[in-house]
């Protein structure tokens, strides 16, 4: 198919829609508003489901219930409203049905504001809702990767019986660029042997959360962290620029890590020896790539729209093997790469403290910039 | 080899369209394009702007400091943008919106009444396509053609009846700035 010019919101519904989907259900939030209204036309004229809830908390619900079918199902907010939909999935979640949720992220916490942030990193990576679970996080950093994220999202949550996260923020949202969308796929017709759609003349089948007697539950989340190790085992995705030969290494996902793109490649012209790693599953997170990268590098600079909540992660993976440098904006700013590029010029010219905290660091760095904004 | 087009006004003036006609040419002929509006709470009268990235490559900054083209379409777009040009770059500006003259040496400054020219052509609202096709003949990313055959191939068929006069715009708008006397650079 040839590529169009798409909007990165309207991208993620079409491509939602070509994936199969039957039913979204959701309510109006800016950055992603588009979506719901593509979906608004698309899917009745398509003959399938669509739903304005009457807020977030309801849309989830109409999620899990229509998950509960097998049917093909999806919601999409921004962060606020993600934040509403919380205790829905951690239902999903112990109900182990598939459902594919994008957050279009915005600044934070609180209303904040409707520009573009990764901080909502650590609510949709390290769980959000309550309970034992672990959600496959997808990072889209084009509208060409944002729409093959989403097919592949309805697949792995099938696959996995397991909620996938697009997230994604203001910038992929709102951004038009050219983009090729998958072939319309037939709505299936065969459900799974676990979907509840009506049990005239065979056994009934329950689907719930409930696990009254602890044992049960501990069985339950025991399988929960089974699958989650073979997802850890064969989902792990990311992008590799400049690394054969790479001293060091800057981290960054999504519109930080196209960001973070453009300064590596100036670093290059200038002759520094520096690459990029883009991780695209934030979960399951890249460590053994990272863990490849040890031996190799000299020092990564972690670069976020956040005050370094995947930093952590990547700390994790290092433990103190390799040391760690910190640049992030907060609050809806994004970085120019000319601001990248200083912070790899200063890493290459004057090296990375051995210990320290690299947060604490870039902060007495950063304050005359949060001086001058006052 | 990357080309950063940037273009502001009031919202209303047909700031984003500019710079999607602009997208759309860049993506037919092949290249990596990128466009990114300012998507603020504002609404008609207040400010706009979007930023088109062209390349030969994988595109990373949707967003960049200093970008080689710049479209003010009123004052304070001027004030804002102008020293953000990167020398040796291009800045067309709407002079029948502003009441000054340039304060940069090392760009090419085009200032060019888009306004009434888009009036002589029976619509003020063809401003938007009279600065861009003053921006194309200066700025050596895509010709003119390309951007007429963009225009013709991806204007909506509900607006097709004002193909021709925004056709006509873009011929006038790099007629303009093709007669002028070059000024800076």
């Amino acid at each position: 198919m040839a590529k169009e010019l798409l909007k990165g919101n309207i991208a993620m519904a079409e491509a939602a829609i070509r994936a199969g989907l039957e039913g979204y259900f959701g309510y109006p939030i800016t950055p992603q508003t588009e979506l719901l209204e593509w979906m608004a036309e698309r899917m009745p004229a398509l003959g399938r489901a669509f739903l304005q809830a009457e807020s977030e908390v309801a849309a989830i619900n109409m999620l899990y219930g229509a998950a509960c079918t097998g049917a093909r199902v999806m919601t999409s907010s921004s962060s606020p409203g993600i934040s509403l939909m919380m205790e829905g999935l951690s239902y999903i979640a112990g109900t182990e049905v598939p459902a594919v949720i994008i957050d279009v992220v915005r600044g934070g916490p609180g209303l904040g504001n409707i520009a573009p942030s990764q901080g909502d990193y650590n609510q949709i990576v390290h769980g959000g809702g309550h309970g034992d679970y672990h959600p496959i996080v997808l990072a889209p950093a084009s509208v060409q990767e944002a729409v093959d994220l989403v097919v592949l999202a309805f697949d792995l949550a099938e696959k996995y019986r397991t909620i996938v996260f697009i997230m994604a923020d203001g910038n992929i949202g709102q951004m038009m660029e050219p983009a090729e969308l998958p072939p319309m796929r037939p709505i299936r017709t065969e459900y799974p042997d676990w979907a509840v759609r009506g049990a005239m003349g065979r056994e009934r089948r329950i689907l719930s959360s409930i696990y009254i007697d602890p044992k049960d539950e501990e069985v339950t989340n025991y399988r929960l962290l089974q699958v989650w190790n073979r997802i850890q085992a064969a989902e792990i995705r990311y992008r590799e620029y400049f690394l054969e030969d790479a001293d060091y290494v800057v981290i960054g996902f999504g519109t930080a890590g196209r960001i973070a793109l453009s300064a590596v490649r100036m670093a290059r012209a200038e002759g520094m020896r520096v690459g990029l790693l883009r991780p695209i599953t934030l979960s399951p997170f890249p460590h053994p790539q990272i863990e490849n990268l040890i031996p190799q590098v000299e020092g990564i600079l972690v670069v976020e729209m956040n005050s370094g909540q995947m930093l952590e992660d990547v700390q994790k993976a290092v433990r103190g093997r390799v040391p760690v440098e910190f640049y992030g904006r907060l609050g809806g700013m994004v970085p120019f790469p000319d601001e990248i590029l200083a912070e790899i010029r200063r890493m290459c010219r004057e090296g990375i403290p051995p210990d320290g905290d690299p947060r604490q660091r870039w902060m007495k760095r950063f304050a005359p910039i949060i001086r001058w904004h006052d | 080899m990357q080309t950063e087009i940037l273009i502001a006004g009031f919202g209303g003036q047909g700031v984003l369209f500019a710079g999607q006609v602009l997208a759309y040419a860049a993506m037919d002929a092949g290249c990596e394009v990128t466009w990114i509006p300012s998507y603020g709470p504002e609404m008609r009268g207040g400010t706009a702007n979007c930023t088109v990235i062209i390349s030969d490559e994988e595109i990373g900054s949707p967003l960049v400091l200093n970008p080689r083209g710049v479209i003010a379409l009123n004052l304070p777009s001027l004030d804002k943008y102008e020293p953000l040009v990167k020398p040796g770059g291009v800045l067309v500006v709407n002079s029948s919106l502003v009441n000054r003259g340039s304060r940069r040496e090392d760009i090419e400054s085009v200032f060019i009444p888009a306004s009434e020219i888009a009036e002589s052509l029976g619509n003020r609202r063809l401003l938007n396509m009279v600065a861009l096709g003053a921006l194309v003949a200066k700025l050596p990313v895509l010709s003119l053609d390309q951007v007429k055959r963009a225009l013709e191939d991806h204007l909506p068929e509900r607006h097709k009846q004002f193909l021709q006069a925004n056709l006509q715009a873009l011929d006038a708008g790099a007629s303009f700035a093709l007669s002028v006397s070059r000024v800076g650079v």
